[in-house]
């Protein structure tokens, strides 16, 4: 039974990796701007498809028709031949291979532009606006992203392969003294999790350490008091929002070989990430964390048969119940602040 | 009083309206009963009829819909008289001529069925009011197909089922008005027990993954009876929600169930993300209670195994049609297809194909596009040249009788669509079963309602 229950915990972390990423991203923007951001799963689906076109630029063929032969359905044969391979050698077989890690490269400036342009283009026009302004503007730029990518790259999802060598489970019962094959868990979905601790590590690091952080911290408390003393922290926030659309492009690039993207994806994480904020506490960075993975936990656990044998369906509304009685009995959330959107 | 007086006394009044009333109402009802007949829902009065395609193209399902549009917009050109003919050519017997159905040219509709029962039957509605569609046709899903062959026989429009594997759809939810030429969740059990008998022998203990709608619900029944009849034990079957994506928190439970054999009752997206994640658990590297851990699909289809890639070889399921079969219906086709696409076509295009034509020979032959008439043509109507060998669409259910398909994941694929082999063509006679089984009625075709 141990093994049952670790392999459900397991499950539970690495499902709570991505809905911490997300929820971090969101409280971010909502603890330095007081923006309700709506458009926050849509980062996290354009980061995903950063890594698409990523793959696409590097598996670009050359084309050559052979008249003289046709495919055994009827159609001229094809010859296609990779360029990048064909360029780069073995080099290039590697990048292909390792197209998702590699892939964050050009993800980080290309959300960072997009968060910075967001921003400055739409989102600072409603910063003193009623928070339900500001989800509807966000949840329309949503729609929009969803629409864009969808003209680009079609409805369907697009698989993107992991790695060869990172492929397959690990046998993490040896690890730990278990007989062989008895605890195993796919290697990708454990890199998974280790890639969202260092991301959120070094989120908090950043704010913690940092000067920039420091400003933006104090910022977050007194924006105004900040604002007195000179600093331009409408300057440090534009770039918090930045921040805040790589956190969730990575978040979505690391995805991709676990879910093939389509231009839905962001909203099927989205509703969740705001349970998760509400429950971790609107504009608590710990709590947004630690709300990912106590739900995220939660789900793998209700999806277990022994618990669904005693409450059918558990696992389709164990995170909507949780958030239900947190919001009964501590409305601000398990780390809330005090007074902030408890009314 | 002085006009009765001059001849026309009372009685010759009353006799004379009767007579009148008796001419002008009464008796066309009588004696010109045809003419009646033919006010029925969408009677194409012009020189065009309009078919209704409603196709899956967003959701679970889209990869067959998107192949299932292009199927169709072929039929149509050979309906037409355009392209090579395509399967016009080998049908047997035909009464197509490749001028359109009666003469009449054939245009199309689509609706986007979002893969979503509630949109698909929407989308009906709107194609058979509001855009006139004489016949519906499409889907990829077995909910899509029982809501809307419901609307169907409601409203008196003929529904030429697209991809649909549920035992209900011509099982306890047929209709009249609703006809399917793909197989059955039954028909798969049956095809793929001696299979994987053989294959994976008589000892084996199951989990079940199975999508939570009607499809899945038969599927899971009829292979749990056919491995639990090859003397297999059912470990658990655990019912998913459709579309669901993540699937680890239900494979999970799976690695120490005790189970050597996981069933996917998955299609479409949700199969291919099934499998994948399956993989990725090392499931099929596994060994449990001393044998290889095996994994089953019961129904594959060519895009699902592309879209999951080499997690597909070696693995078991059934087909209805591929495009690799070498009979000349199937040969003719797949070229057809693939001079118009570059590709080769699916088994969803392939039924599409099929019902869409099946349905053009049936108002030829009946010679009207009166629904009752036309679906007295398609009961009971036997053909072949289709790529299924000799088929037979049964009268009682509605249901083609013809060959399925047992198929395995390819080893060596030589192209990216080279990713099943056909193990067996299990003949029509082996997978016949009574009608009666799965109960249902099929309702009344007359009279014919008149949808607007």
């Amino acid at each position: 039974m141990f093994e049952v229950i670790f392999l459900q915990f397991l499950n539970g972390l690495d499902k709570g990796a991505a809905y911490a990423l997300i929820a971090l991203g969101l409280t971010l923007v909502f603890g330095t701007l007081g923006v309700v951001n709506f458009a926050h799963g849509a980062l996290f689906m354009l980061g995903a498809f950063c890594a698409v076109m990523f793959r696409q630029f590097l598996t670009l063929e050359t084309v050559t028709i052979d008249p003289t032969q046709t495919s055994p359905w009827g159609a001229p044969l094809e010859i296609r031949t990779p360029l990048v391979q064909a360029w780069f050698g073995d080099f290039g077989a590697v990048l292909v291979n390792y197209s998702v890690p590699f892939s964050i490269l050009i993800t980080i400036p290309i959300m960072l532009l997009v968060g910075i342009a967001l921003e400055r283009g739409i989102i600072k026009h409603f910063y003193k606006r009623p928070h339900a302004e500001q989800i509807l503007v966000t949840f329309g730029l949503a729609i929009v992203a969803q629409e864009v990518i969808k003209s680009i790259f079609g409805p369907n999802p697009i698989p993107q392969p992991m790695p060869t060598d990172l492929r397959g489970a690990a046998d993490i019962g040896s690890w730990i003294g278990f007989q062989a094959n008895v605890i195993t868990y796919p290697l990708w979905r454990l890199i998974y999790f280790l890639f969202s601790v260092i991301i959120i590590g070094g989120v908090f690091a950043f704010l913690q350490f940092t000067t920039f952080g420091m400003v933006v911290r104090a910022g977050m408390a007194d924006r105004e008091t900040v604002g007195l003393l000179g600093i331009n922290i409408d300057r440090r926030f534009t770039i918090m929002f930045g921040l805040a659309a790589v956190v969730a492009g990575m978040a979505g690039v690391m995805y991709t070989p676990l879910l093939p993207p389509n231009y839905h994806l962001g909203m099927d994480f989205l509703v969740l990430s705001f349970v998760v904020v509400v429950v971790g506490g609107m504009g608590s960075l710990p709590g947004a964390v630690a709300a990912g993975f106590l739900l995220g936990i939660l789900q793998s656990f209700a999806s277990m048969t022994q618990i669904k044998a005693i409450v059918p369906g558990i696992d389709q509304i164990i995170i909507y119940l949780v958030a239900v009685v947190i919001l009964l009995v501590r409305p601000r959330g398990l780390m809330g602040r005090r007074g902030v959107m408890e009314n | 009083m002085k006009l009765l007086k001059s001849g026309m006394s009372r009685r010759r009044v009353l006799q004379t309206g009767m007579a009148g009333i008796i001419g002008s109402g009464v008796a066309p009802m009588m004696f010109t009963k045809g003419a009646w007949a033919q006010e029925f829902c969408n009677n194409p009065t012009g020189d065009t009829v309009t078919l209704g395609l409603n196709l899956p193209l967003t959701g679970a399902y889209a990869e067959e819909g998107a192949d299932e549009q292009k199927a169709y917009e072929l039929a149509i050109a050979h309906l037409n008289g355009e392209g090579d003919g395509g399967l016009i050519n080998v049908l047997t017997p035909s009464a197509l001529k490749g001028n359109g159905i009666l003469g009449k040219k054939v245009g199309f509709v689509t609706s986007d069925s979002q893969t979503k029962s509630d949109v698909a039957r929407a989308g009906a509605t709107r194609m058979i009011e509001r855009d006139g569609a004489i016949m519906i046709t499409g889907g990829s899903s077995s909910g899509e197909a029982i809501a809307v062959q419901g609307l169907c026989q409601e409203m008196g429009v003929i529904f030429m089922a697209g991809l649909t594997h549920s035992n209900d759809t011509t099982g306890k939810d047929k209709r009249r008005y609703g006809f399917r030429h793909f197989f059955n969740a039954y028909q798969s059990g049956t095809a793929l027990g001696p299979v994987l008998s053989e294959a994976y022998g008589t000892d084996r203990r199951a989990y079940h993954l199975t999508a939570d709608y009607t499809w899945g619900w038969t599927q899971e029944e009829s292979i749990k009876n056919t491995t639990e009849g090859l003397g297999w034990d059912t470990v658990e079957a655990v019912r998913t929600p459709l579309g669901a994506g993540d699937f680890s928190q239900f494979l999970t439970p799976v690695l120490n169930s005790g189970a050597d054999v996981l069933i996917l009752n998955h299609y479409g997206n949700d199969m291919v993300n099934s499998l994948t994640q399956a993989v990725q658990f090392g499931m099929r590297d596994r060994q449990a209670n001393g044998k290889d851990f095996q994994i089953v699909v019961p129904l594959f289809s060519e895009l699902m195994a592309k879209g999951a890639g080499e997690n597909i070889k070696g693995i078991y399921g059934t087909s209805n049609w591929h495009w690799n079969l070498q009979d000349p219906g199937s040969i003719a086709f797949t070229k057809s297809f693939g001079a118009a696409y570059g590709s080769p076509p699916s088994q969803a295009a392939h039924t599409c194909y099929v019902q869409t034509l099946l349905y053009a020979d049936a108002v030829e032959r009946a010679g009207t596009f009166y629904p009752p008439e036309v679906i007295k043509a398609l009961e009971g109507h036997e053909f072949d040249g289709m790529g299924n060998g000799r088929t037979l669409y049964r009268a009682e259910d509605h249901q083609c009788m013809k060959s399925v398909l047992v198929v395995q994941g390819n080893d060596a694929p030589t192209s990216e669509y080279d990713v099943l082999n056909v193990v067996q063509e299990v003949q029509r006679d082996t997978v016949d079963y009574d009608a009666s089984i799965f109960g249902g009625e099929l309702g009344p075709a007359e009279p014919a309602p008149v949808c607007a």
